[in-house]
This record gives structure tokens, C-alpha cells and sequence, in this order.
């Protein structure tokens, strides 16, 4: 009975979406619409239902209800109810319930909190995030419902993918989805503004907090997914260029150009077109990313539909949207004045440069991760792999992430680089410093250049706080400074991660010594364990680190039986300076069995650099609500006192 | 490169360096495509023609029955990846995924050594029907038959 009331809700928001775009498209016509005062509250109510279906379906697998298709295909009654629960967006349907949900809350909070904005941006703004949310319904409703019911009913579900069944799944899905999602907003702010001509600092402070919030989640979400399918998949590695995490680092991309030329337009006024592409953009590459792990055409654990007509569906959308982006931006581009003028040796300047350069990225990501699929449609079946990505993206990446170093001590509008040479010495040296004990060491040029330019950076990232009052400095400005080292240290660590990672293979019995990198690891003992629904072979490894104290280590492998299937669970011990992680494979016919353990030196740093910049974000975030805070109450009390003094 | 460039021109300078940029990064992208992409072989494919020693190629076969061997070292191993038209040696060194067996299908990622032996630095398996890799699905239609054959 729960699941109709789910489905009920989910059409009734798909209508409220159909009214809120045909409501605010007639507030936008000429002669001004009897129906825009409808708008708001309709954005209102279609949040709160699709809030409502979306809560349906996780009671749905809270209680695991096995009438319904979905739950009884992912879910099974034994599996714990973390994973119960995190169930709900681990399949294609409910991830896609997800989607529509957080679109649908994003434009509720748009239309309940924005009152900066000329009432027509905000109609148009709206009208827009209802036409792209009615795409994800009817493609809910007529080629992936989740309330879809069984008859008769089975005696039990099928079960959850086991390398989903990890706390990662529970946090990282939602995460990256906010984030995507986030950008639903910036992209309808930005089709607003170009219906209505309507761009300047006032629009671009409205766009900036949704553009932050976004960013701040893609980046924890990114963070978190790499580290899951760092101790996860027991391969050893953190980034794969694995389609489905290009997937999610486009947006990132685009979404970190954006926040940065969003930033531009609010304080100088200037790059206005090229924010609103960005706008576009950055929603385009969350719905390709969408579009590329959803429809099946990859091979991924996060492929879940492998069912040509959702693709379809998908790309058809996809096609409407991003096209219809691209040619309302190339009709309306040109009636947008460009704003204000800077110089080349300036922040804006320095802004246009990193623009440039994560767009340049972005589009190596892309042409990477798409040609794949092209060449097979011409017959060859090829894959691109780290060494494309990583030599061509260092091509632009290096020179960026040296204007990051510069740019922020570069003033508005003109300035000269002489001015800020004295200062910028110090990182210089201490890069080039590094540079020449890794080249001593032998470190290969990327990994070089990485941590040369970790390491500078990280002294160049506080420079903005030279010689000022720490007390004084403000929020965004501290989000700047922590968001900017949290990129150095985790440069650093990927860098160190390339450089110095030890690894050893071997075959060994209980009672031998395996030496890796500063460690001595002892295997020990090897016994059967079980867990609520899987069992395991465990075994016992003693580290020890340079004679220091023993820590113990108990990697696994681990079989499901529901569904059957064999993983392996790696163990990590963890050091301020890096850390050791170890797998457990087969047993050989000898009785041997297989280990494999690296050392990583400071490879945790690249995760606490996600997270730094993360937080750096939010800083940032708070910083600017703060202050429009501020100016909302500033505005009112002029307007209570200019009243009574009419009065 | 100082003095402010002329109102009107900013967009135009603006729009160019973005072009070039981005032109840039495609031509760029196309170019080392040429030499970093790796191409899927089959192991017929790679009988018939072989791709040069150190190129990064994938190869995707069923993994012989009886060709599955351990070395003393307890962590290399030998089989073959077979086709009806062709056998390639495969040598990896590490953990094999969890459904690599004889009999069933396999991607091998690593490079060609001169000697004609494949030494595989990844190996992909048949995971489960919802994760298979892409190149398999239609080359374990067309080869279950043989392998029920071959093993019966």
C-alpha cells in the first residue's frame, strides 16, 4: 500500500513540474502572466512531494517490502539496515528518485528563499528547473519506476551487490548527487539570465552559494569515492580514470572554472558570458556523467541499467537540454554586455588564465573518456588509460597550478608581476629545492614536477595571509588560503603516492616474514570468520615499522552468499608518514597463500587535501552568506526606518 | 603586456585565447590518442597480427582448459587465452579476481613481449551477470559452445 501512496506523490509532482514551467513561462511573456504568482508555491509543493515519494521508498526498503520490483531485486531481509537503507539509491531506479528529489528540493529552496533577484529572473530561473526536472520525471515514470509492484510476491530478495555493502555507499552516492545536482540550479540560473539579459554582481552573488554548496559536496564526493575504491577494490590505487570517476570529475571541473569566474562577476563585474557558459556546462557535464554510468554503455560497478532504452532516454535528454542550452546561449550570448576591463597582470586576469586551463582539462577528460565510445562504433575496441590522462592533463595542469601559486596576490583590475616577485621567491626556491633532491633521488619527471609544485605551493597558498592580522582576515578569504593548500597537499600526495610507493608479491605461510619498505610483516595465523551475511578467511599480519611497536593487520577474503560472490577486504595500518596496506589473495595447491602489501608514503594526504579543500569551500560559503546576510538586514532596516519617518 | 586592452576588444582577445586553448587541448588529446590509446585484441587477432613489443594493448580470450599454471614463486602464473582460431601464452604476476578460472572468459591488460608470451600487469574477469567487461559480452556468446565442447 506504501509504494502507491510513492507513486502517487512522484505523479503528482511530475504535474506541479508541468504547471510550475507552463506557469512561469506565461510570467515571462510580454504582457506579464496572471499565473507567475503561482509559481513559487507550486516550486514548493513539488519539492515537498517528490521529498515525500523519495521517503516512501526508503521506508519501502527500511522494512524491506518485497512487493515491490526494485526492493526485491536489490535488497535482502538479512542484510544489515545500514545497508537496508543505503539500498534505496544503491540501484538504477532509486539513484534516478534521488536525482529527481534533490532537483526538486534544490528549486524549492529557490523559490522560498530568493528575493534578491528581479521577480523575472527568479520566474525564469524556476521555469527552467521545472522543465529539466520534468525530463527526469517522465523518465522515472514511463522507463524507470521505482514502485513498479511483483506478483506474487517472492520469499526473499535477491540481495545488494557486495562491493556495495560498505559504509562508503551509504555517504558517497548522495554526496556526489547533491553535488551534481547542485548544478541544476546554476544551470537554470544561467538560462534564466539569458531569457531576461538580466547578468551582473546582484545575479552572480545569487548563483555564487549554490555553485559553492555544489562544489563543496562534488568535492567531498569525489574524495570519499576515491578512498573507497582505494581500500575497496584491493588494487592498491586511489584513481583509476575509470569512465564512471571522469564521470564525476567533469563537473568538478567545470564547477571549480565556475565558482572561480562567478567570483570575477560578482566582485568586478566583468566575464559575464563566460559565467553563464560555464553555468551551462557544468549541469551538461553532470547530466553526460549521468548519462555515461547510467545507460550501461560503460562496464562499471556503477552501471546499473543495462537496458538500450533508458540509454536512449537518457541521451535524448540529454540532447534536449544541452542543445537546447547551447542555442538559447548562442542566440542570446551576444545582447550580454562583457562588463568591466582588466589587464593581463591582474586577479582577473590570472581568474581568465585558470579558467582557461581547467577548461583545457575538462577537455582532455572528456576526449578521453568519449573516444572509446566513438571508436567502437567504428568497429575498434580501445581503451585510454593513465598514461594519457596523466601526461596530457599534466600539460595543462602544471601551468595552472603556477598561476595558482601567483594569482591571488595579484590585485583587481591592474597590477604588475615586478610588485609581487620579492614574495614569491620563497615558494620558488623551495620548489626548485625539491625538484633537485627528487631528480638526485631518481623520481620520474611527473611525480617530480608534483611534488616540486606540492611543495611550493603549499608555502604560496598562505601568502595572501603575509603581514595581515589573522583576526582580520576574512571568511573567503580563509576558504581561499585552506582551499589552495588542501590542493598542494594533495598534490603532494599523489605525487608522493608515484614516487615512493614500495610494493611486495609474495607467497607465504603462516609464520614467515615479508619485508616492504620500512616494515617488517610477519603473517601469523590464518582462520574462518563470519559476518551477517558473508564468510571469510581471515588472516593475522603483524607490522612492525623500523623496530617501532607491532600493529596488527587482518586483511580478508571474503565470500557473500547473497549474492555469491568473493571479495577482498584489504587492511590498512595507517602512520603520520603513509601507509601499509595489505591483501590477502588465494592459497595456492602448496597451501601458501598469496599477500600483497605496499608502502605508501604520505598517501593519505591526498584525502585529507580533498577534505582541506572541501572545508576551504565551506569557509568560503559561510563567509558569503554572512555577508549577504548582513545586507538583507541592512536593506530592511533602511526601509523600517524610511518608514516611519513617512510616518 | 600591460595598459588595458580596448573595451571593445577584451570579448574578441577573450573568446580567441579560449579557442586556442581549447583547440589546443583537443589537437593535443587527438595526437597522443594515436600512441596511448590501447586497443582490444582478440587472441586470433593477435596471432594474425601481432602489435609491436611494449605497446599497451588488452587482450580478451577464454582462459585454456589445463593451461592454468603456478610458477615456484607462488604468485606468477601462466595460462593461455584461447579462440577458435588462435592461442596467446599469458603470463601476471598477482592477485587474480575472484571468477578467473579455466573455461571461462578473461581480459588480459599489459603488452606483448617479443618472445610472444602476453604479460598481463591487470587482469579482468566475468564478475557477475551485471558486471561483465564490455568486450566480452558478445565473445563468451560465441565461445560457450566451443568451451562446452572442448571440456565436455
Amino acid at each position: 500500500m506504501i509504494a502507491n501512496i510513492g507513486l502517487a506523490a512522484l505523479w503528482f509532482a511530475a504535474g506541479l513540474a508541468l504547471l510550475q514551467f507552463l506557469a512561469g513561462a506565461q510570467g515571462l511573456t510580454a504582457k506579464g502572466g496572471v499565473l507567475a504568482a503561482l509559481v513559487r508555491p507550486v516550486a514548493i509543493m513539488q519539492g515537498a512531494l517528490i521529498g515525500l515519494s523519495f521517503i516512501v521508498l526508503v521506508v519501502l526498503f527500511w522494512i524491506t517490502d518485497l512487493s515491490v520490483l526494485l526492493v526485491a531485486k536489490n535488497s535482502h531481509s538479512a542484510k544489515p539496515l545500514i545497508y537496508k537503507l543505503a539500498g534505496t539509491w544503491g540501484n538504477h531506479e532509486g539513484s534516478m528518485l534521488l536525482w529527481a528529489t534533490v532537483m526538486g528540493l534544490a528549486g524549492a529552496f529557490v523559490a522560498w528563499i530568493e528575493r534578491r533577484l528581479p521577480e523575472r529572473t527568479v520566474l525564469a530561473t524556476l521555469a527552467a528547473q521545472a522543465f529539466v526536472s520534468l525530463g527526469f520525471y517522465a523518465f522515472l515514470l514511463f522507463a524507470s519506476n521505482p514502485f513498479t509492484r511483483l506478483d506474487p510476491v517472492p520469499a526473499e530478495g535477491m540481495g545488494l551487490n557486495p562491493l556495495l555493502q560498505d559504509p562508503g555507499l551509504a555517504f558517497h552516492p548522495p554526496t556526489l548527487y547533491i553535488g551534481y545536482v547542485g548544478l541544476s540550479v546554476a544551470f537554470s540560473f544561467a538560462v534564466g539570465a539569458l531569457l531576461t539579459r538580466e547578468v551582473g554582481p546582484a545575479f552572480a552573488r545569487a548563483m555564487r552559494p549554490w555553485v559553492l554548496a555544489s562544489w563543496i559536496f562534488l568535492t567531498i564526493g569525489i574524495t570519499a569515492g576515491s578512498y573507497w575504491a582505494y581500500y575497496e577494490l584491493g588494487w592498491g590505487g586511489w584513481w583509476f580514470w575509470d569512465p564512471v570517476e571522469n564521470a564525476s570529475l567533469m563537473p568538478w571541473l567545470a564547477a571549480t572554472a565556475l565558482l572561480h569566474s562567478v567570483s570575477v562577476l560578482a566582485a568586478r563585474d566583468a566575464l559575464r558570458t563566460w559565467t553563464i557558459m560555464l553555468g551551462v556546462v557544468a549541469f551538461s557535464m553532470s547530466m553526460l556523467g549521468t548519462f555515461l554510468v547510467r545507460s550501461g554503455i560503460l562496464t562499471s560497478v556503477h552501471a546499473f541499467a543495462v537496458d538500450p532504452t533508458r540509454g536512449a532516454f537518457i541521451l535524448v535528454l540529454l540532447a534536449l537540454y544541452i542543445g537546447g542550452a547551447l542555442c538559447l546561449f548562442a542566440i542570446r550570448a551576444n545582447t550580454i554586455n562583457e562588463g568591466k576591463q582588466f589587464t593581463v597582470a591582474s586577479r582577473e586576469g590570472a581568474l581568465v588564465f585558470n579558467n582557461v586551463m581547467l577548461s583545457g582539462i575538462l577537455g582532455i577528460v572528456l576526449i578521453g573518456t568519449l573516444y572509446p565510445l566513438l571508436a567502437e562504433t567504428m568497429g575498434d575496441k580501445v581503451s585510454v588509460g593513465p598514461p594519457y590522462f596523466n601526461s596530457v592533463g599534466a600539460v595543462f595542469t602544471i601551468p595552472m597550478l603556477i598561476v595558482l601559486a601567483v594569482g591571488p596576490m595579484l590585485r583587481w583590475r591592474r597590477d604588475s608581476f615586478t610588485r609581487i616577485r620579492p614574495v614569491m621567491v620563497l615558494p620558488a626556491l623551495v620548489a626548485f629545492g625539491a625538484a633537485v633532491i627528487c631528480a638526485v633521488a631518481g623520481v620520474a619527471l611527473l611525480p617530480l614536477l608534483g611534488v616540486a609544485l606540492g611543495m611550493g605551493l603549499a608555502f604560496a597558498s598562505l601568502l595572501p595571509l603575509h603581514g595581515r592580522k589573522l583576526r582580520t582576515v576574512k571568511l573567503p578569504v580563509w576558504g581561499m588560503v585552506i582551499a589552495h593548500f588542501g590542493i598542494a597537499v594533495a598534490l603532494f600526495g599523489m605525487a608522493s603516492d608515484a614516487a615512493f610507493t614500495k610494493e611486495r608479491l609474495v607467497a607465504a605461510k603462516p609464520g614467515d616474514t615479508v619485508a616492504v619498505g620500512p616494515w617488517q610483516v610477519t603473517f601469523q595465523t590464518i582462520a574462518p570468520v563470519a559476518g551477517p551475511n558473508w564468510t571469510a578467511m581471515e588472516a593475522t599480519l603483524q607490522a612492525r615499522h623500523s623496530g617501532g611497536s607491532a600493529k596488527e593487520l587482518h586483511p580478508q577474503a571474503r565470500t557473500f552468499w547473497a549474492p555469491v560472490q568473493e571479495t577482498n577486504e584489504s587492511a590498512l595500518a595507517t602512520r603520520w608518514n603513509g601507509q601499509l596496506y595489505a591483501v590477502l589473495g588465494d592459497q595456492g595447491e602448496d597451501g601458501r597463500w598469496q599477500l600483497r602489501l605496499w608502502w605508501k608514503p604520505f598517501v593519505t594526504l591526498i584525502w585529507y587535501g580533498g577534505l582541506l579543500i572541501a572545508l576551504g569551500g565551506f569557509l568560503a560559503m559561510l563567509g558569503r552568506l554572512a555577508s549577504d546576510l548582513r545586507r538583507v538586514v541592512a536593506k530592511d532596516k533602511i526601509a523600517y526606518r524610511r518608514m516611519r519617518q513617512g510616518r | 603586456m600591460s595598459g588595458a586592452i580596448k573595451a571593445k576588444h577584451q570579448r574578441l582577445v577573450l573568446v580567441v585565447i579560449a579557442l586556442v586553448a581549447l583547440i589546443g587541448a583537443g589537437l593535443l588529446a587527438a595526437w597522443s590518442l594515436r600512441s596511448q590509446a590501447s586497443f582490444f585484441y582478440l587472441p586470433s587477432e593477435m596471432v594474425a597480427n601481432p602489435p609491436e613489443p611494449d605497446r599497451p594493448v588488452r587482450l580478451g580470450g577464454m582462459v585454456e582448459a589445463g593451461s592454468l599454471k603456478t610458477d615456484a614463486d607462488g604468485v606468477t602464473i601462466r595460462f593461455v587465452l584461447w579462440d577458435d582460431k588462435g592461442r596467446v601464452p599469458v603470463e601476471f604476476k598477482g592477485i587474480v579476481p575472484d571468477l578467473f578460472q579455466e573455461g571461462s572468459g578473461a581480459v588480459a591488460e599489459g603488452k606483448r613481449r617479443a618472445d610472444g608470451t602476453f604479460v598481463a600487469d591487470n587482469l579482468l574477469a566475468k564478475h557477475d551477470e551485471k558486471y561483465v567487461p564490455r568486450e566480452m559480452k558478445n565473445m563468451t556468446a560465441d565461445q560457450a559452445r566451443q568451451v562446452v565442447e572442448q571440456t565436455k
